[in-house]
């Protein structure tokens, strides 16, 4: 089985940072605008190099959403950026109206996701995001895992029309994914095994790698983990060839486990291939302050609970 | 173009919004009917608009209807103006149609650029192609209308901060001032002070239309607003309108806000309205 090591550790939201500064560079039809968070999202450079295609929204995050739909008439491609509670739940109707059904070619990027935002407490940690955007018809839903995913992410974007939700986060966590080009939609299988399906997104991806390392060595199974980055459209072939072979699946979230993927997976394999499933998630609970480690330890988002998850769906073969 | 033509345009308009809500017995005829000698004179008379239809509409003025429900006159107006067969107004609110309740850009209706319906959210939109207009280089202007119920919606006022705070400059925003909202006076269901003195506050250069229903009034006050643009504030146009004008019945009420006419009451309403141009 491949294992996967790091060298180096860097939170997403700068990959987000990274992707937008390349994106200004490249692609003069690229904006952002910001509701007040430049530095959490890491917005600077793409500022500094292009302090006419920044607009500064202030804290009126309903407002962005419009004027994001409207930058698009013109032929902008608008990144909006703020937290993920603010780019959704705050917002929902404005993006329902004007962005998701008149399909405006915006992308709304979200970083500061689910409860790894830490100390700021439940307020600000959105567990429910990503069932709110993928319910709205037309949009795409992406979850990235580390910095180099989180940057290729940004960059393939701008090049996709439509509507677009790019979730990431604030710690900083292992990049263990290669500078490869990212194809939205397309699943990333990161270990073949034979006994169970690892379905992860976010950063829950690195959980499962651990995951599967403890897997194999102290119970002697063989876990297939596959990177889900985009939740939406799924892809479902990946899926299902996977769990063919291992006939079980664990999806791991730091998502709600109404909602999320782990139910856009259960929808799958319900239809198309009846398999035992386990899910890893937060249990309909708001989060609370705390540090990322602890917390993800205390609502069971880390590699132990994935463990016990994939010893419990192997039982139901 | 001359008055005697916008206002034989006007009257067919009408005709169009009673005919249409009559048929389906559903719409909006009240805020419709108030605002017709605005919608002609604005797309016959102001606006620079190119042949055609396309999504980005540069090097043309553009128009966004914030307060959605009055969509028959939207409809009428931009049938007329050849954005689609006039006959597609038979079409209003029925299944498989590309006139929905309320406008939108899902059916590909042409002349329609963003949904409106769930109030509050068109300046927001105004204000981002306002200023992808400015970052193209393109000098046209884009064109709002509000109802003044609708203010009551907060996002109004995060777009209202922005605008004069960003200086938008190319962005003529109307307020349908009716007084009326579903229920009842705007004055009794949430009183909203001056409307001037509020835009006025937030930095926004403010006229009054005081004759909303005169045709005559709204071109030479469209005129005046134009001359205020590209002089580093946004422009508010408070238009004095009276809901339901043209069918005395509907007239200063809120009544017919969301009310179609029965036969009797179309007959009525039909014979205040000359038909000038031919019905559809």
């Amino acid at each position: 089985m491949k294992r996967y090591t790091y060298t180096d550790k860097k939170d997403t939201r700068s990959g987000f940072g990274d992707g937008l500064t390349e994106l200004g560079r490249t692609n003069p039809n690229v904006v952002a605008l910001c509701a007040d968070l430049i530095g959490s999202l890491k917005m600077q450079d793409f500022i500094n190099e292009n302090p006419e295609r920044f607009f500064q929204i202030g804290i009126a995050e309903a407002n962005m959403m419009g004027i994001a739909a409207g930058l698009t008439i013109g032929g902008k491609i608008p990144f909006t950026g703020t937290f993920a509670n603010f780019s959704t739940g705050r917002v929902y109707d404005q993006i329902r109206q004007s962005i998701a059904y008149s399909d405006k070619n915006v992308k709304i990027c979200a970083s500061h996701a689910g409860v790894t935002l830490g100390e700021d407490g439940a307020t600000h940690q959105i567990l429910e995001d990503i069932g709110l955007m993928k319910m709205l018809p037309g949009m795409t839903v992406i979850n990235t895992c580390d910095y180099n995913q989180t940057k290729a992410a940004t960059i393939a974007i701008a090049k996709h029309h439509g509507p677009v939700y790019l979730r990431f986060g604030r710690p900083v966590v292992p990049i263990f994914m290669p500078e490869d080009e990212f194809e939205i939609g397309k699943a990333i299988k990161l270990t073949e095994g034979k006994d169970v399906t690892i379905v992860a997104t976010g950063h829950l991806v690195w959980e499962a790698l651990q995951a599967s390392e403890v897997l194999l060595d102290a119970h002697g199974i063989e876990a297939e983990v596959i990177n889900i980055h985009t939740i939406k459209p799924l892809d479902e072939e990946a899926i299902l060839e996977s769990v063919k072979k291992t006939g079980c699946v664990v999806t791991a979230e730091e998502h709600n486990i109404f909602g999320g993927l782990g139910e856009s997976v259960s929808r799958l394999l319900t239809t198309r291939l009846p398999k035992p499933q386990e899910f890893v998630g937060t249990q309909d609970t708001f989060g609370e302050s705390g540090t990322p480690e602890q917390l993800m330890v205390k609502y069971g988002l880390n590699s132990k609970s994935i463990v016990s998850a994939v010893r419990k769906v192997i039982k139901r073969k | 173009m001359s008055t005697t033509k916008l206002n034989d345009m006007v009257s067919q308009t009408r005709r169009d919004i009673l005919r249409m809500v009559h048929k389906v017995n559903s719409g909006h005829p009240g805020g419709s009917l108030g605002c017709a000698e605005f919608f002609v004179v604005l797309y016959n008379d102001v606006m620079s608009l190119k042949e055609g239809f396309d999504m980005d509409g540069i090097d043309e003025d553009l128009f966004f209807l914030s307060n959605g429900h009055i969509s028959p006159v939207f409809y009428s107006v931009l049938a007329r103006r050849g954005y689609f067969p006039v006959e597609e107004l038979n079409t209003f609110r029925l299944i498989d149609s590309r006139l929905q309740g309320h406008p939108t850009t899902h059916e590909g209706l042409p002349g329609v650029r963003i949904a409106s319906g769930s109030l509050g959210q068109g300046m927001s939109v105004a204000l981002g192609a306002a200023q992808a207009k400015k970052l193209n280089g393109d000098n046209y202007l884009v064109y709002t209308l509000h109802g003044d119920g609708e203010l009551q919606e907060g996002q109004n006022w995060e777009a209202i901060m922005y605008a004069a705070a960003k200086k938008v400059d190319n962005l003529i925003t109307t307020i349908d001032l009716n007084g009326q909202q579903i229920d009842g006076a705007t004055n009794d269901v949430l009183p909203m002070g001056s409307i001037k003195a509020k835009f006025e506050a937030f930095g926004w250069d403010v006229l009054e239309i005081e004759k909303g229903n005169d045709v005559e009034a709204i071109q030479k006050g469209m005129k005046d607003a134009k001359l205020k643009t590209g002089k580093g504030k946004p422009v508010c146009i408070l238009l004095h309108t009276v809901m339901g004008h043209g069918v005395d019945f509907m007239m200063h009420t809120h009544a017919w806000h969301g009310k179609a006419p029965n036969d009797e009451q179309l007959q009525k309403g039909l014979a205040q309205n000359a038909d000038t141009l031919g019905d559809y």
